[in-house]
């Protein structure tokens, strides 16, 4: 029964990918620019676009391309990027743990601030501390992450320059790590100096990207909680002794984080997508920030490439929300 | 020590009002001896839920109490700061709800909800709670323990749920158990069986209880004394086996009359008489002008 669930999920998930990959072959092939016009330097002959074509598969018919694509992703061969001339699947692996420890921070930073001005805000129902921090979240949410990335840029970067405000760590250190995760690395190897280097880097794009999620949770989070705390069990625990943060905290959260959980999956991969004008904001060197150029500089393969990354990204944390759902609410586990 | 000191419960001229004004508790006055049951009888809304909450310290935000006070062994409840007011309220009293299906955590299996108090609020080992806990569900007729500590709520059903309840709410030894309703919510079936566990629980253990219902019939079964109750207002307290011997208050007279068997606990209550509904209209009107204008 569960491991039929399971299948089911992995077939959904596969054509998920599989549909996503269609599109954008199509989209990116259809919309206007020429990636090999631009490759080349002005007075080529046709006879050398041509070749060029030719050399990269674009000669021809968009169905062709795509089954040759798709029998290279199958081999775990994603092609070459154009503008690059560098292996897609190298480049990407390359720059996605940028990207995700910058997204896992930013999550991270949303859930504390979320769920600390929610329990908060729920424990001081009625009072002007809730009035406070509706005000807060109504602000944060009603700026996208970028414009907290050009506020925050203007903020500390330019009034009161305190942050580095560019690329992901300080150039002139020098990096003994193996992986490309930068930041998980520096903490597992102690040194903590290139964890603060790291982190003051990641800070203000973490926090533009965290801002609009945080204040989602915050609210989310806050009416549900108000909303169990007026249930009998809740009053019941109250009538034992135990006081209101104790009645949040051991009673209240858990039923009410469920809600809020399914939401923030779906936030978690809007953040994402987020990273990709954020990371260009900041110069931080992570996959979006190649996103944007691979689009600029209209690089096929490589778009592809990031866009079935992102994608299998995003299908891989709706899976683990629902597993996480199951996971907290008894009655899924055993029903 | 005068009588008053060695009171369970002393309520004395409790009265709480709604945002609007409104008054849901007109000057409610009313005791409880040390392990004796009192009932608080009255219809649907007349305010029994919420002197109960009043009691526990578990009012809504919406409700204000404007005026009284609520003694718990002597110890005047609203002198207290909050800390020290709920934890007496967690050390001496329990509360078994009206709805059992609601009363339990959902996401918390039954064994750590039952034995959470008495460790975390009296701070006894986690050993003696379990065998404490596990002696009280023998004592509720719960014969396979072990299952329903580990059960999720909702894996029990409504009756075994009560009896989970009734057993928390003795564990401790509380002085004072409001119970609110216990049987309303339960299959009809089950409800005598409930009533009956609790009078002998009650009985062994020598507790107080608070025992609100709507019900005439279950009065006469389990209480000592009664206090019955109309628009937030007592309108008649008596010894229970006074009160249906000689009825007082119109009102109460009209209750029975509407309940033409009320030793038949499953009997519900019929419309009370119109005239009766008028008088006890002008007895509330004229308490609220002389609480509003004490001096007019
Ligand atoms: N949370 C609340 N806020 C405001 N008024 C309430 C609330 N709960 C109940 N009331 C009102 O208080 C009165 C007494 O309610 P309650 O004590 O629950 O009655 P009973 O338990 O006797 O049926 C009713 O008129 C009801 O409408
Ligand atoms: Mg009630």
């Amino acid at each position: 029964m569960l491991l039929q669930r399971f299948l089911i999920r992995l077939l959904t998930m596969a054509i998920t990918l599989f549909g996503v990959a269609v599109v954008v072959f199509v989209v990116i092939r259809v919309a206007p620019g020429d990636p090999i016009a631009m490759m080349l330097p002005p007075g080529a002959t046709d006879a050398d676009i041509a070749r060029l074509r030719a050399l990269y598969g674009l000669d021809k018919t968009i169905v062709q391309q795509f089954f040759i694509w798709l029998a290279g992703v199958v081999r775990g061969d994603f092609g070459t990027s154009i503008s690059l001339r560098q292996d897609v699947l190298g480049l990407v692996v390359n720059r996605l743990p940028a990207t995700l420890e910058l997204a896992i921070v930013a999550l991270l930073m949303a859930l504390a601030i979320g769920g600390t001005t929610a329990i908060l805000g729920a424990r001081e129902r009625g009072t002007a501390v809730e009035a406070g921090i509706d005000i807060a979240s109504g602000a944060a949410l009603s700026i996208p992450d970028f414009l907290w990335g050009l506020v925050l840029i203007l903020l500390f970067g330019v009034l009161v320059p305190v942050f580095d405000i560019s690329g992901r760590v300080s150039p002139q250190l020098n990096l003994p790590f193996v992986t490309q995760f930068y930041l998980f690395e520096s903490i597992v190897r102690l040194r903590f100096d290139l964890t603060k280097d790291l982190l003051a880097h990641m800070l203000m794009p973490a926090v533009a990207l965290a801002l609009p999620l945080a204040a989602i949770i915050s609210q989310l989070l806050k009416q549900s909680l108000k909303e169990v705390l007026d249930l009998d069990y809740v009053v019941l625990a109250r009538v034992k002794g135990f006081s209101e943060t104790q009645v949040i905290l051991r009673e209240a959260l858990k039923n009410a984080a469920l809600p809020t959980l399914t939401l923030v999956g779906v936030q978690f991969t809007f953040l994402i997508g987020g990273t990709v004008i954020v990371e260009r904001l900041f110069s931080y060197e992570g996959l979006g920030n190649m996103a944007i150029d691979a689009v600029i500089n209209r690089d096929l393969p490589l778009i592809q490439g990031i866009v079935l990354v992102f994608a299998l990204l995003f299908v891989l944390i709706n899976l683990s929300v629902d597993m996480m759902y199951a996971l907290l609410n008894p009655r899924l586990r055993h029903g | 020590m005068n009588a008053l000191a060695k009171s369970c419960l002393d309520i004395r001229d409790l009265s709480a009002v709604l945002p609007n004004g409104l008054r849901v508790l007109r000057s409610v006055s009313l005791s409880v001896q040390p392990g004796e049951v009192r009932a608080l009888v009255g219809e649907s809304g007349a305010g029994k839920t919420m002197i109960g909450k009043a009691v526990l310290g578990v009012l809504p935000p919406s409700v204000r109490i404007v005026e009284g006070d609520m003694l718990l062994e002597g110890e005047d409840l609203g002198k207290l700061q909050p800390k020290a007011r709920r934890t007496l309220i967690g050390a001496r009293t329990a509360l078994i709800p009206q709805d059992p299906l609601t009363a339990l955590n959902p996401s918390r299996r039954i064994g750590p909800q039952m034995t959470d108090r008495l460790v975390r609020i009296l701070g006894w080992s986690g050993e003696k709670a379990d065998t404490r806990i596990r002696q009280l569900l023998d004592e509720v007729q719960i014969r396979d323990p072990e299952r329903v500590l580990k059960c999720y709520p909702h894996e029990l059903s409504g009756g075994m749920r009560q009896r989970v309840l009734i057993a928390a709410a003795f564990a401790a030894e509380p002085r004072l158990i409001v119970a609110d309703e216990p049987t309303t919510a339960l299959d009809v079936t089950v409800q005598k069986q409930i009533l009956r566990l609790i009078a002998q629980l009650q009985r062994e253990h020598g507790t107080a209880i608070l025992f609100v219902t709507h019900d005439l019939g279950v009065v006469a079964k389990i209480s000592q004394k009664v206090s019955v109750l109309y628009a937030g207002k007592v309108v008649e307290e008596a010894e229970t086996a006074a009160l249906f011997a000689a009825p007082q208050h119109p009102y109460t007279r009209a209750l029975m009359a509407a309940t033409p068997r009320y030793t038949d606990p499953l009997a519900s209550l019929k419309p009370v008489d119109e005239a009766v509904l008028a008088g006890l209209a002008a007895e509330i009107a004229a308490a609220d002008q002389a609480w509003r204008h004490p001096h007019g």
